[in-house]
């Protein structure tokens, strides 16, 4: 068996920077961390001291040195504790791990970038990129759908990139009050409104799997092909580095081969139960 | 400026895409241009429902009413989409309110009048049946996911 470097599975110590609330169980962290380079879609492992150890995907720029961000719901024991530190707290840090978003392969296409609930962070380092980048792509459009307006991730950055004439941005909610003004309704319909070749198209998907493969039936439908679609599995991961098998989907480990994976190639495992 | 008939801006509407021209024809004669200015209503609850609408500019939100929650706004129609399905069944009612979010351009089609003419001419009538059933096999795989909550936590 080949050795795991040590970097990869001893965490170092980094620091909590700053801590912003995005809704009501959803913080962003920015933490201490040195020099650290990373690719859209990459996710590292963050550690509680003393209580557990979580993969949490990067949502910062990549482009941009300074201290790295991760947008985590407090829902288990070990993503509670990690949402309470405060600036100074140290926090355990292994990474990155997993597979990137294809957005350099992307170069001369539309892209759509359609993210669910808490899938837009993963898709955030893509956007920053493919907005740096403006010029080397076709038609761009950023489709996120979340439960109702108060759940919405990084709104006032969704508004900035709403206010630009060259990227189609659209947000919808699965339920408001008169209030919101925006779309109502699931973010597959947001997909026949956008603006693209089929042909030369590629689709960027993260949000919980059900959402995803609804995304990708009507991406399909609306005659993308399946090898142009890539989507952000999400397994048990612990280990991180392809060793313990806790994330193991069919015959691939997300840790290793994922978390984003060609559509392709996951879409006959995605129907199979208890997998 | 050119003027088109209704016939036309049905065919034209993406919900009647190759459409044959005498049923645009045949669906013009039960309808009538309408206008909604932002706030108004197309429909009520528990009001008849004698007409269905083809969004032709505007935006519709589809809402219901709950005790204690005030509207519940559930899904938005935009320009291209139908607004209202309760004429195709008995007891022909509206199940839910429609209002128009911005100035919104439609047409009205008379219910009671296509169901008549389906009556009379059962191709024209299945090919109306059709394209209600794909819009409302969409609309229920939505509602399902909606359904879910699938972005609700999970510990």
């Amino acid at each position: 068996m080949a050795r795991v470097p040590e970097a990869a599975s001893v965490p170092i110590v980094a620091r909590v920077r700053a801590r912003r609330r995005e809704t009501h169980d959803t913080w962003t962290l920015s933490i201490e961390a040195g020099e650290f380079a990373f690719e859209p879609g990459q996710f590292n492992m963050l550690y509680a001291f003393g209580i557990g150890e979580i993969p949490v995907s990067l949502s910062g720029d990549p482009g941009a040195p300074g201290p790295l961000i991760h947008t985590v719901r407090a829902v288990g024991s070990a993503s509670q504790a990690i949402t309470r530190l405060r600036p100074g707290d140290p926090i355990g840090l292994r990474g990155p791990f997993g597979t990137a978003w294809p957005v350099d392969e992307s170069t001369g296409s539309d892209v759509l970038v359609i993210g669910g609930g808490l899938g837009l962070a993963p898709l955030r380092p893509a956007i920053y990129r493919l907005l740096a980048e403006r010029d080397r792509y076709g038609q761009i459009a950023v489709l996120y759908g979340t439960r109702s307006p108060a759940d919405i991730l990084y709104r006032r950055e969704i508004e900035r990139w709403r206010r630009r004439l060259d990227t189609a941005v659209e947000v919808t909610v699965d339920h408001a009050d008169a209030g919101w003004h925006g779309h109502v309704g699931v973010v597959t319909r947001l997909i026949d409104r956008a603006a693209f070749d089929p042909d030369h198209a590629v689709a960027l998907v993260c949000g919980p799997e059900i959402m995803m493969r609804f995304a990708a039936n009507t991406l399909q439908a609306a005659a993308i092909a399946p090898e142009r679609i890539y989507v952000a599995m999400e397994r048990n991961m612990k280990c991180a580095i392809g060793q313990c098998g806790h994330c193991q989907f069919g015959p691939t480990l997300v840790c290793r081969d994922g978390a984003v994976m060609r559509y392709d190639r996951v879409r006959p495992l995605l129907t199979v139960r208890e997998l | 400026m050119e003027i088109r008939g209704l016939d036309r801006l049905i065919c034209e509407h993406p919900f009647f895409a190759g459409m044959s021209l005498d049923y645009c024809d045949l669906i013009g004669g039960c309808a009538r241009n309408v206008r909604f200015d932002t706030g108004r209503y197309l429909f009520r609850e528990g009001e008849p429902a004698n007409e269905f609408f083809l969004i032709r500019h505007g935006r519709v939100a589809l809402e219901l009413t709950a005790p204690e929650r005030g509207s519940i706004r559930f899904l938005t129609l935009n320009a291209g989409e139908i607004a209202g399905v309760s004429w195709l069944v008995p007891p022909y009612r509206w199940l839910y309110d429609a209002q128009a979010l911005e100035l919104t351009r439609a047409v009205s089609i008379d219910g009671a009048c296509l169901r008549q003419k389906a009556e009379e001419n059962h191709d024209f009538g299945y090919e109306m049946m059709k394209r209600f059933m794909t819009m409302l096999v969409q609309r229920l795989h939505a509602a399902q996911l909606q359904i879910l909550d699938v972005y609700g936590a999970r510990a």
